[in-house]
């Protein structure tokens, strides 16, 4: 089956209120090309789920997200995400907070169609007050040990970014970690794999040992090509991070008419070449 | 006390202590969020605890890491350690953690999340990140670069680090990880060896006072008798950071000499 689509075809899916998981870590590896599909588009109220980098602000910006359920919003060489931090700070968005575990624990939760998985991660911490739907349960063996109950985290829609990747959905990361990628895609009803490069399947071996391989079709609705689709997150070994890029953009959360320039430059435009472009001119 | 010794700065007698943090811990992850605790943990991983294990920062355990000030040689692999496996190790219990903290009261309730209410913080600040499942699966010890009675408070704004008083609630089970056991500052260095685990001054950086410490101090602190002095460096210890872990000067920046 061939699985190749559009970040067009692929975000005109989303309804208003639905919730997506978006791969990834930090500013690493994002589904970028995606998330900025989704500023173009009307969809608005999302839910998103995510160990939160740049999309996070940029979606806060536009006010795409009712609700961000998440372990952190760093850009990494910039400890906080600062236009996160404005949208916090003007209470702007629902902020389900967990620790950082927790989050993986609902994301596997989900991927295994389990409702919870018990974990110590959360208790005698202010998670549980922030998030009061969260309850504990009691192990049934002679231990009797109260245990935080990580509910499942149901994910509609799953976005993620690999490096290499076939028309069927097969996918492979070249980087230094998988961070959670499978288990958004096993999570979700509906995912899609934007890859920097679609190739035939034999060819996927010469790129990068077996253990890269993490991805099968059966994870993958819809494959796309996004050549520097990360940008300006870090996709190695094709490209690290845009740090100019990123710094000017984290620059322009303390300053409104930057702000506007930056959104006329890279975020108005009609389509992802178009931003392309505009980066390639910098 | 030899010259070299008596040079020593405040941020170096800060890092000697957050090395001591980690004296005994043997074959452990030793995890750092700071200047001086990155050069203490290098600092005792260099010295008196070889076997301690340390990352790149990213996903794998190398066997001598980076200078805090950026890429100096090339890293010899021991493991990979991806965020999910980080989790694992973590979970099991195999760490210690020295977490900055922005608020921190008198039972070692931690606070790096946000001052204010959760739900519209005067100021977002780090977030949970990792501090619930960390304090409450392993050893964890805070830093504070700049004590004051704004940052040592009575009660913090948001719990993000299992504190004692919370921790003693919890099924001992649950809590067989549950350690936290110092918290270093730029004036002093503090434990919870007391009956009710509440902090206790363990000893004063030279050239802090007492007085000095519990004006920083926004609750009652443990004093008992006369507080000892914080160690001062070795020679070998003090040319190890400034020659081969902060060759850049990078703790000047986060702990100012006083004048």
């Amino acid at each position: 089956m061939d699985k190749r689509t559009t970040e067009r075809e692929a975000v005109s899916e989303l309804r208003d209120g639905m919730t997506i998981g978006i791969g990834g870590w930090g500013s690493r590896r994002k589904p970028m090309s995606i998330v900025r599909e989704i500023l173009r588009s009307s969809v608005k109220d999302l839910t998103v789920v995510t160990y939160g980098g740049p999309e996070v602000g940029l979606l806060c910006n536009a006010g795409k997200i009712d609700k961000l359920i998440y372990g952190f919003v760093s850009l990494d060489s910039i400890a906080l995400e600062p236009h996160f931090r404005k949208a916090r700070q003007a209470g702007a968005i629902k902020a389900a907070e967990l620790d950082e575990g927790m989050l993986q624990w609902g994301l596997l939760a989900a991927s295994h169609r389990l409702p919870f998985l018990p974990t110590r991660s959360g208790l005698g911490s202010d998670v549980l007050e922030i998030n009061p739907d969260i309850k504990l349960v009691k192990s049934p063996y002679d231990d009797a040990e109260e245990l935080v109950a990580m509910p499942a985290i149901e994910l509609d829609v799953a976005f993620i970014h690999m490096n290499r990747g076939d028309a069927r959905g097969n996918g492979q990361y070249l980087g230094p970690d998988p961070y959670f990628d499978d288990m958004y895609c096993r999570a979700a009803k509906r995912r899609f794999m934007t890859v920097e490069k679609i190739m035939p399947t034999a060819d996927m071996a010469g790129e990068g040992p077996l253990q890269t391989r993490i991805i099968n079709r059966t994870m993958v609705d819809g494959v796309i090509e996004a050549p520097n689709g990360a940008h300006f997150t870090e996709c190695p070994p094709d490209y690290g991070r845009d740090e100019a890029f990123q710094k000017e953009y984290a620059a322009t959360a303390k300053d409104e008419d930057a702000w506007l320039e930056f959104k006329k430059t890279y975020l108005d435009l009609e389509s992802e070449a178009e931003y392309q472009e505009a980066v390639a001119k910098r | 006390m030899s010259d070299a010794t008596r040079s020593a700065t405040r941020g170096e007698i800060c890092a000697i202590a957050c090395a001591d943090a980690f004296r005994g811990n043997g074959e452990i992850l030793a995890s750092c969020f700071g200047t001086a605790p990155a050069i203490g943990a290098r600092l005792a991983k260099a010295t008196f605890e070889p076997d301690l294990l340390m990352t790149d920062g990213v996903c794998t355990v190398v066997e001598e890491p980076n200078p805090v000030s950026g890429p100096g040689h090339d890293l010899v692999v021991e493991a990979w350690l991806p965020f999910r496996a980080i989790f694992d190790h973590l979970w099991n219990g195999n760490r210690h953690v020295i977490m900055a903290a922005s608020q921190i009261d008198r039972f070692g309730n931690h606070n790096f999340a946000c001052i204010g209410e959760h739900s519209k913080p005067k100021a977002q600040l780090l977030g949970m990140r990792g501090a619930p499942g960390n304090t409450i699966s392993h050893t964890t010890s805070y830093w504070v670069a700049n004590q004051t009675a704004k940052v040592f408070v009575p009660k913090v704004d948001v719990v993000s680090g299992v504190g004692n008083d919370r921790a003693a609630k919890l099924n001992p089970a649950s809590t067989r990880g549950h350690d936290v056991r110092f918290v270093i500052s730029n004036l002093a260095v503090y434990d919870f060896q007391t009956p009710d685990r509440s902090m206790r001054l363990k000893s004063v950086h030279p050239g802090v006072s007492v007085d000095q410490v519990i004006e920083n101090t926004g609750f009652e602190l443990t004093i008992e008798g006369d507080v000892p002095e914080t160690r001062m460096p070795t020679a070998e210890e003090l040319s190890l950071i400034r020659d081969k872990i902060d060759p850049k000067g990078f703790l000047g920046r986060e702990v100012p000499n006083p004048e």
